[in-house]
């Protein structure tokens, strides 16, 4: 008896290590090589596979990099700063400055904005509310409210404001990867510069119709009357089909557009309650009449 | 009896409900300020050719066709132009419109505004062909595609038959119904016409045996006429559809997207679209009126009324005896395919066929719950489709696996979302994969 399970141990130990000597040999042979920086860059990386880089997941990004030999045009907006540079640091080089980005909302359609003319009763999604008609109210570019931007977002940055009916921003936890940006059917929701401390002077409509069309529409609604353009002093404001544009590029914050303003469309966000002397941001500033003078200075 | 023709697979039954078969067309009186969307055709939106303050005659050209597959617009009244400027139209959104405030009603001097038939045409195809490109026709089943696009088949496809659709499949519509018991000869004159412009000896009428006063009154008058044979079929939704209608008349089965009719040599057109194509080549009349059924349950008055297009939907509305209190939506076209318009303001088009009230309870979706498995849709789907996938595919954006799916073959007749148990908007997620993969398609071969 005691034999047989003797024999056994032997056949079985044998056949064992036979096969474990061939898998090894064959594992060697065969070994895919594998660049040991692109686990190393993917350790770094948030591993949410978002696609905000413009590539199919973390593992890809990471393979794209090492290809490249660089991080030029290349860049994980998800991770934390500094991810970049320890990338470029592997790949022996520098990652170039880039200003952070976050997503913001340009509309300020609330319910109470925007009166309500139909009722939509289909699919709860922007996407098909946007193929089905213009949406509720007379305003045919704002927000639809149902809310694909918040689908989209794999960071739980963007929520439904039940109250306005608008998707609100957490700028802490909003990584610019542009999924809400490219899932909105109305393109509303921009990539801006984060701005200085923070501070933003953004243009909250995409209202492209007449001024009477879309004041009737929405109370918050921009018209298109060029006041803003004309007040700014660093030609940072175009209006075009009715509709004025800040360039963050060139905004230099100094509100005098919001303070313009007729309608209340430009919104100012992050800056401290009303002083005597609000004009200009104080952390780079040290002359503060260089900002909030003629066209001529800000060259 | 032999078993009637009708279409092979899927299919459902809705219930009839045509509320205005027995009413005689009236005559509703043009509006006070008629407004022409520019796009109001599949393909390029026409480009106006008119100005602020110009004064136009009922009849004159106001907007030029915009491309090959385009069309011209006609002015429905006589008077000026008051402006062009953007207007919300039937797909819920504002588009470029000319509007002209009324003042009499003058015709253009070369528009035959008798009654009487004329039979004679002796205009070789290409003039035919060329006189249907002036007026302005398109297609007025609903999708209005340009008529002189399907005139001019591909070179190397062999049309031997013309096929047309007499069945108004839809529900509440009467429109094509009224038009073959009030003008059958100038129906088979217009069809006589199309035939001599294609080159064709064969023509089927098909009309579904719902209709039995309009199946014998063609019959009768076709025996007069050669090659054209009326084909009663056995009444089944959506029968209007172009590939579902030549299996039922013909037996042949179109091919998949981009496969058209015209390859199995077949050219399909609306019993409505033969009659203008008749006004058009033998009356010198454009395109600017047409037969629309303004119907609902609790309407006081449903009725056929010859509008002139431009007339705002309010005005057919306030003919029917007002809006009933109990109206949910306002629909353009029928229950099946028409599409909720978002105001009464809204203009009547090449492409009205109808406009429904639809009672609150009948309109409001019922809650969706999930998908029992139960494959009713694909026993429904025409096109032998499987609609529940489709829309799955569609709500988790897997864009390749729908098109190798076929999710373009799907021709949007709604008969998958009207037999779902539970309730299920699974039409509204197969259009959204139909335009995304649309998209997809065009910028492929655009780039090829």
């Amino acid at each position: 008896m005691s034999n047989l399970i003797l024999t056994a141990v032997i056949v079985l130990g044998l056949t064992g290590l036979v096969l474990g000597i061939v898998l090894y040999i064959v594992s060697r042979k065969f070994a895919v090589e594998v660049d040991p920086r692109i686990p190393q860059i993917q350790e770094l990386l948030p591993g949410a596979n978002c696609g905000g880089c413009g590539f199919p997941g973390c593992p890809a990004f990471a393979e794209a990099c090492v290809k490249q030999g660089s991080v030029k045009g290349l860049k994980c907006s998800a991770s934390k700063d500094g991810v970049m540079d320890q990338i470029a640091a592997i790949l022996g080089g520098e990652a170039e400055h880039q200003d952070p980005k976050v997503a913001v909302v340009r509309c300020n359609g609330s319910c109470a904005n925007r009166p309500g003319l139909n009722r939509y009763d289909g699919v709860k999604r922007c996407s098909i509310a946007n193929m089905t008609a213009g949406g509720e109210t007379g305003c045919f570019f704002g927000c639809l409210g149902c809310g694909d931007c918040v689908a989209a977002c794999k960071f739980d940055a963007i929520h439904m404001n039940p109250e306005t009916g608008l998707p609100e921003v957490d700028q802490d936890k909003c990584t610019a990867c542009g999924m809400c940006a490219t899932a909105c059917p109305r393109r509303i929701i921009e990539l801006r510069n984060k701005g200085k401390l923070d501070r933003r002077v953004y243009v909250s409509c995409v209202n492209k119709d007449k001024g009477p069309v879309a004041k009737k529409a929405c109370a918050a609604a921009c018209i298109g009357c060029g006041k803003c353009v004309k007040v700014c002093p660093f030609e940072a404001i175009t209006l075009e089909n009715n509709l004025a544009y800040i360039d963050f590029t060139k905004c230099r914050l100094c509100k005098k557009c919001v303070a313009e303003c007729p309608q209340g469309t430009i919104l100012a966000v992050n800056f401290p309650a009303p002083k005597p002397k609000p004009e200009v941001a104080p952390s780079e500033a040290p002359k503060p009449e260089a900002v909030s003078e003629t066209p001529k200075t800000a060259e | 009896m032999a078993m009637l023709k009708t279409f092979k697979i899927g299919g459902v039954h809705p219930a009839e409900n045509k509320l205005t078969k027995d009413k005689q067309t009236e005559v509703l009186l043009p509006p006070k300020q008629a407004v022409f969307p520019l796009s109001q055709h599949i393909g390029a939106p026409a480009v106006p050719c008119v100005q602020k303050g110009d004064q136009v005659k009922v009849g004159t050209m106001i907007a030029t066709a915009g491309g090959f597959v385009s069309a011209n617009i006609f002015s429905s009244v006589s008077g000026k132009v008051s402006k062009i400027d953007s207007v919300l139209d039937a797909s819920g959104y504002r588009k470029p419109a000319i509007i002209i405030d009324v003042e009499g009603d003058e015709w253009e001097e070369s528009i035959d505004r008798s009654e009487q038939l004329v039979k004679e045409c002796n205009l070789t195809p290409e003039e035919i062909i060329a006189k249907i490109k002036d007026a302005g026709l398109v297609g007025l089943g609903g999708a209005c595609f340009p008529v002189h696009v399907k005139m001019m088949p591909p070179k190397d496809a062999v049309i031997d038959y013309i096929v047309i659709n007499a069945v108004e499949c839809e529900p509440y519509l009467t429109s094509d119904h009224r038009l073959m018991l009030e003008h059958p000869e100038e129906i088979l004159v217009g069809l006589s016409i199309m035939m001599k412009a294609l080159n064709v000896k064969q023509a089927r009428v098909g009309i579904e045996i719902t209709k039995p006063d309009a199946i014998a009154v063609m019959t009768e008058k076709a025996k007069a006429y050669s090659g054209i044979e009326v084909v009663p079929l056995k009444t089944k939704y959506p029968q209007g559809g172009e590939k579902q209608l030549i299996d039922a008349c013909t037996g042949r089965q179109v091919p998949p997207p981009p496969a058209i009719p015209a390859n199995v040599g077949v050219v399909v057109q609306n019993v409505g679209t033969v009659y203008s194509i008749y006004e058009a080549v033998q009356k010198n009349k454009p395109l600017f009126e047409r037969i629309v059924t303004v119907t609902g349950k609790s309407v006081k008055n449903p009725c056929n009324l010859k509008v002139r297009m431009g007339t705002p939907i309010a005005q057919l509305v306030e003919y029917a005896g007002g809006l009933p209190e109990d109206t949910g939506k306002l629909i353009g076209g029928g229950p099946m395919m028409g599409k909720t318009l978002m105001s009464q303001d809204i203009p009547t088009v090449k492409g009205t066929s109808g406009i429904l009230m639809l009672p609150e309870t009948e309109s409001v979706r019922k809650e969706e719950r999930n998908c029992i498995r139960c494959a009713k849709c694909v026993g429904a789907c025409p096109m032998g489709l499987e609609p529940y996938l489709l829309a799955t595919l569609s709500e988790n954006s897997d864009w390749e696996k729908a098109e190798s799916d076929m999710i373009m073959s799907c021709i949007e007749c709604g008969c998958c979302q009207s037999t779902c148990p539970s309730n299920r908007p699974l039409l509204d997620w197969v259009r959204l994969g139909k335009t995304t993969v649309g998209g997809i398609i065009r910028a492929r071969n655009a780039k090829k």
